[in-house]
């Protein structure tokens, strides 16, 4: 799967793209327009020039909705919970496409976040950061989506928590589910990653895979802290 | 290019449309009954004249007009009514001390409050008490003192009166009443959300109305204060100068129909001065530095906040300055009508009419408020005529007894009503800068 | 002992039970009032038009019912309009939505023009209304007028006092408590109902999760037309239908549901209730009741009023008016459903 964009005012040619059951990490410094890259692909900004390619398919002209429905999730790096729903309903609510039995999903999302079943019924606001990135990261599992792209998922969460995720995220992959992830934390990301992405100024600087981009001296250097 | 020309002198046109719209009142209908429109459309003008300065200078959302009109219009009684002795005599000891209670309560709550300000626990429950503490006593003396007022000639009087001074005084003091009003209702109010803002200040206006109803020793309440003096001759008088029967006669108009008419000029000469007055002020303040701030401020308040404007006072002065035109033209419009009838304050009159004016003509311009004064005003008043003379042509094939186009005709009357609705829902789709759009300044 | 009971059955009778029936006619308003907030996001000013509007439709079925003989006796006729009422106004409702709103929702306008928008449809409305029905005062009541009455509860129980319970109070306050709870088990246990409070807590998330905003407005207007027709004919059958007194109505309700948290549910219950049992503690005449509980041969001459009944509306615009200056989230901190 490929993506190309050519939105001339953050991104220029960029392409990042993921395969089935891998991690895919895109790192770069602040205002590499790293997020900007993501919501491209989710169609919440309208591409000037380039597509979205999606299982062969091209999904560039789809409304965000019916990429959801494609099998695309997306979560967003702030507000991505329903904070004054619970836990449960706002795994429902992330399953609000679907129209067949969530009851299998539920117990996945739960075995993967085994304190969301403790905390079903509470409402997400009420919630830790890292518990609520679980909501939002099960919320966005609920599609059974075949690409998950999270945007920033470790944002404000402790180094503890932040490695739990990671934990989980590599689960997710190993469910067959790729996914696309932009990432502050650049070293420990790449560490998980079987493709990275370093974007400089919307452009693609440098792509590799996840090992060979930290054993690059240049990478390390201006991306890594040496 | 003709939609150039159009534009050009779009003010110009749609004046001189407005202007031929009441020419063709005075021919169809009768001059008096043109006049009487221009006046109001004078006056509302001036109201919406008010609005604008706070919605279109400053984006605040004041929906409280109707409570500042009537403010103006008890000014016009309290400054040119004969003051009641006799009133005074009895009740004067009772409201005073009252008005002196009242006084200490808030003082003393103000002075209290820094001190207590940092216990969260008590702090309201203390204020709660000096409240009621104060209310109780304020009941004491003040009950007495108001049904002792209340009874003295209660067919004629029943009230304090006012100072016996010229009415023309009390346009500029209306202002000033409203003025003092709006600073403190501005003080809390002001930081509150623009939906906010706008629920809370209807409420406030409901509450001014409730009050002018109900205190009867000051405002006569629902018994209305009427014959309130004139800053015009009288028709009896005018008939029986020598000079005017002259003219008359030159006019060749009836000795009544001419003096009714000679009124009527009077007062639209007053209203004409007040409005050119206040329109070269608004528009040299538009023009000065102050006004491109203000401007600055509604279009991001954020930015103009972070250069070091004071958002909140210069919001205060706006709201205060605005407010004080509305009470203006509320002790004018008490002046015209020549008494002051407290349940004629409704919302949709005096608040959403104004409202739709100032939205129809074009935010943020006066002459658009002006225009759009106008522009309703004649429509409210010439809607159902109008809607009259539609529904009677359209049924003019059914049976002159039918059920249904009496029904038809009885509704004529609310037409201006949907119309209002519907000009003002037109105008916010196709054209919702309005008819006249704010001129872009750098 | 039967002093206690004198001064409970007063109480009861002029403050609780009217209290409860102004309340949940206020309650049902404000819950309308408060999902036009939650999921579109403004005030709307035509809330009062469109109570109205029901409730004139409502009448006018009546009528027609009554001409051809139909009749729930002892309850009122207007019961079984209503849904022909709910229906028309839902209908009336998405017209409305379809010819203005949407062209500014489309326009992503702010909430301000929305505001000015919804004051223009007030205004249409109300011409409309008047138009259709008149200016004056309609009574479509019918059916028994009391359940209970003063003199038969005094022979019963052999107090002085009377407790009369009107029709229109049982009817209005037995509707209020099945229409809210059918609303909560919508809201909270439906799946459309869900996705309504999704999209008023968080816009974005919900179109992630593919609600669509299309039907979640939709189902709104229905909800709030239902809630409007059903507390707009309540209260002319309690009090008397005049197309002027809704729009007075307006502002107790934007009380009630800004004193509760406006887009908060629960709040505007409980927000409807405490303006109107403020408004007639605050104006109830407690002169009976103190004389009941006082020892034997204590005089009273004064009503023992805290405020005269004529400010008795005033004090809902006060606490509207306290309340956004001290604590403009309301009790329950509103903003979502």
């Amino acid at each position: 799967m490929t993506g190309g964009y050519g939105a001339a005012d953050i991104l220029h040619d960029c392409t990042i793209g993921v395969e089935k059951g891998q991690i895919a990490v895109v790192v770069g410094p602040n205002g590499a327009g790293k997020s900007t890259a993501m919501k491209a692909v989710f169609g919440m900004l309208p591409l000037r020039s380039g597509q979205v390619i999606f299982n062969g398919e091209d999904v560039t002209q789809l409304k965000p909705e019916d990429r959801v429905l494609r099998g695309m999730s997306f979560v967003p790096q702030n507000q991505n919970v329903f904070t004054s729903m619970s836990v449960e309903e706002n795994l429902e609510m992330g399953a609000f496409i679907r129209t067949d039995d969530i009851t299998d999903s539920l117990n996945q999302v739960y075995d993967l976040f085994p304190v969301l079943k403790e905390k079903r019924k509470q409402p997400a606001g009420q919630l830790s950061g890292g518990q609520r990135q679980q909501v939002a990261v099960g919320r966005a599992l609920m599609t059974q989506p075949k690409v998950l792209m999270l945007d920033e998922p470790t944002a404000g969460v402790s180094p503890i928590v932040m490695d739990e995720l990671f934990d989980r995220i590599i689960e997710i992959a190993r469910m067959g589910v790729a996914i696309l992830m932009v990432e502050q934390n650049a070293k420990q990301a790449l560490e998980i990653a079987d493709k990275g992405f370093v974007l400089v100024q919307g452009h693609n600087k440098f792509t590799n895979s996840g090992k060979a981009l930290l054993a690059n001296q240049e990478v390390r250097r201006a991306f890594l802290g040496g | 290019m003709k939609a150039s020309f159009f534009q050009k002198h779009r003010s110009v046109l749609l004046f001189s449309f407005m202007g031929t719209l009441l020419i063709l009142v005075g021919v169809f209908q009768s001059w008096s009954v043109a006049l009487t429109i221009f006046n109001l459309c004078l006056v509302s003008a001036i109201m919406a004249l008010g609005v604008n300065i706070q919605w279109g200078y400053a984006g605040l959302f004041n929906v409280g007009v109707m409570g500042f009109a009537a403010l103006g219009g008890l000014a016009s009684v309290l400054i040119s009514m004969p003051r009641v002795e006799e009133a005074w005599e009895v009740g004067g000891f009772g409201i005073l001390a009252g008005f002196l209670i009242i006084v200490t309560t808030v003082m003393s709550c103000l002075i209290i409050w820094p001190k207590i300000k940092k216990n969260k626990r008590s702090r309201y429950w203390i204020i709660f008490t000096l409240v009621i503490l104060g209310y109780s006593g304020l009941r004491i003396f003040f009950d007495p003192g108001v049904r002792a007022i209340e009874d003295v000639n209660p067919s004629v009087t029943g009230y304090l009166g006012g100072l016996g001074l010229p009415i023309l005084v009390a346009w500029p003091v209306g202002g000033i009443l409203a003025a003092g009003v709006a600073f403190v209702i501005g003080k809390v109010a002001l930081g509150l959300r623009s939906d906010y803002l706008a629920i809370a200040t209807l409420g406030i206006s409901e509450i001014i109305i409730i009050i002018i109803k109900n205190e009867e020793w000051l405002t006569r309440g629902v018994k209305n204060v009427n014959g309130l003096p004139r800053p015009v001759p009288y028709e009896v008088d005018l008939q029986q100068a020598a000079w005017f029967q002259d003219w008359a006669l030159f006019l060749d108009l009836p000795l009544d129909d001419a003096s009714s008419l000679l009124v009527k000029v009077c007062y639209a000469l007053l209203f004409i001065v007040v409005i050119a007055v206040l329109l070269w002020l608004s528009e040299t303040a538009l023009r000065s530095p102050w006004g491109r701030m203000m401007r600055a401020i509604r279009d991001n308040e954020v930015a103009a906040g972070a250069m070091g404007k004071n958002v909140t006072w210069q919001h205060l002065r706006v709201f205060v300055i605005g407010s004080a035109v509305i009470g203006m033209a509320g002790a004018m419009l008490t002046t015209l009508d020549g008494q002051f009838t407290p349940v004629g304050y409704q919302p949709l009159r005096f608040t959403f009419l104004i409202w739709v004016m100032v939205i129809i003509g074009g935010s943020g311009n006066n002459w658009g408020a002006i225009l759009g004064g106008f522009f309703i005003w004649f429509f409210w008043i010439e809607a159902e005529p109008i809607g009259l003379w539609i529904i009677a042509h359209l049924t003019s094939s059914m049976e002159p007894a039918s059920p249904i186009r009496a029904h038809l005709l009885e509704g004529a009357a609310h037409m201006r009503l949907m119309t209002v609705g519907i000009i003002l829902l037109v105008t916010l789709r196709y054209a919702p800068e309005g008819l006249i759009p704010e001129k872009k300044r750098m | 002992m039967t002093d206690l009971l004198n001064a409970i059955v007063l109480l009861s009778n002029f403050l609780i039970i009217p209290g409860l029936s102004y309340g949940s006619q206020l309650a049902l308003g404000a819950l309308g009032v408060t999902l036009v907030y939650g999921v579109l996001r403004f005030s709307n000013f035509g809330h009062g038009e469109t109570m109205s509007f029901g409730a004139m439709v409502t009448i006018l079925t009546t009528w027609g019912l009554q001409s051809i003989g139909v009749s729930i006796h002892p309850l009122p006729t207007a019961l079984i309009a209503i849904p022909v009422g709910i229906i028309v106004t839902i209908f009336f409702t998405l017209l409305i939505d379809q010819t203005v709103y949407k062209y500014h929702r489309t326009r992503k306008a702010n909430p301000v023009t929305f505001l000015i928008v919804s004051i223009g449809v007030m205004f249409f409305m109300g011409g409309l209304i008047r138009f259709i029905i008149g200016p004056g005062d309609q009574i479509f009541f019918d059916g028994t007028r009391f359940i209970l009455k003063a003199k038969e509860f005094k022979e019963l129980t052999g107090l002085d006092e009377g407790l009369s319970l009107k029709m229109t109070q049982g009817v209005t306050i037995i509707t209020a408590i099945i229409i809210v709870a059918g609303l909560f088990w919508f809201l909270n246990h439906t799946r459309t109902g869900k996705s309504m409070r999704a999209y008023s807590d968080n816009e974005n998330l919900a179109l992630l999760s593919g609600i669509n905003p299309r039907k979640v407005v939709l189902v709104t207007w229905i909800l709030v037309a239902t809630l409007a027709t059903i507390a707009g004919t309540l209260y002319g059958l309690d009090k008397s239908f005049k197309p002027f007194v809704y729009m007075q109505l307006l502002l107790p309700i934007f009380a009630s549901a800004i004193v509760g948290g406006v887009g908060n549910p629960v709040g505007a219950i409980v927000g409807g209730y405490v303006i109107a049992f403020s408004e007639l503690i605050m104006t109830f005449a407690y002169k009976k009741v103190v004389l009941y509980l006082a020892p034997e041969g204590t005089t009273v001459d004064s009503l023992i009023q805290l405020l005269g009944t004529n400010y008795k509306i005033a004090v809902s615009f006060i606490i509207l008016v306290i309340v956004l200056i001290i604590r403009p989230t309301g009790i329950f901190q509103g903003k979502t459903l």
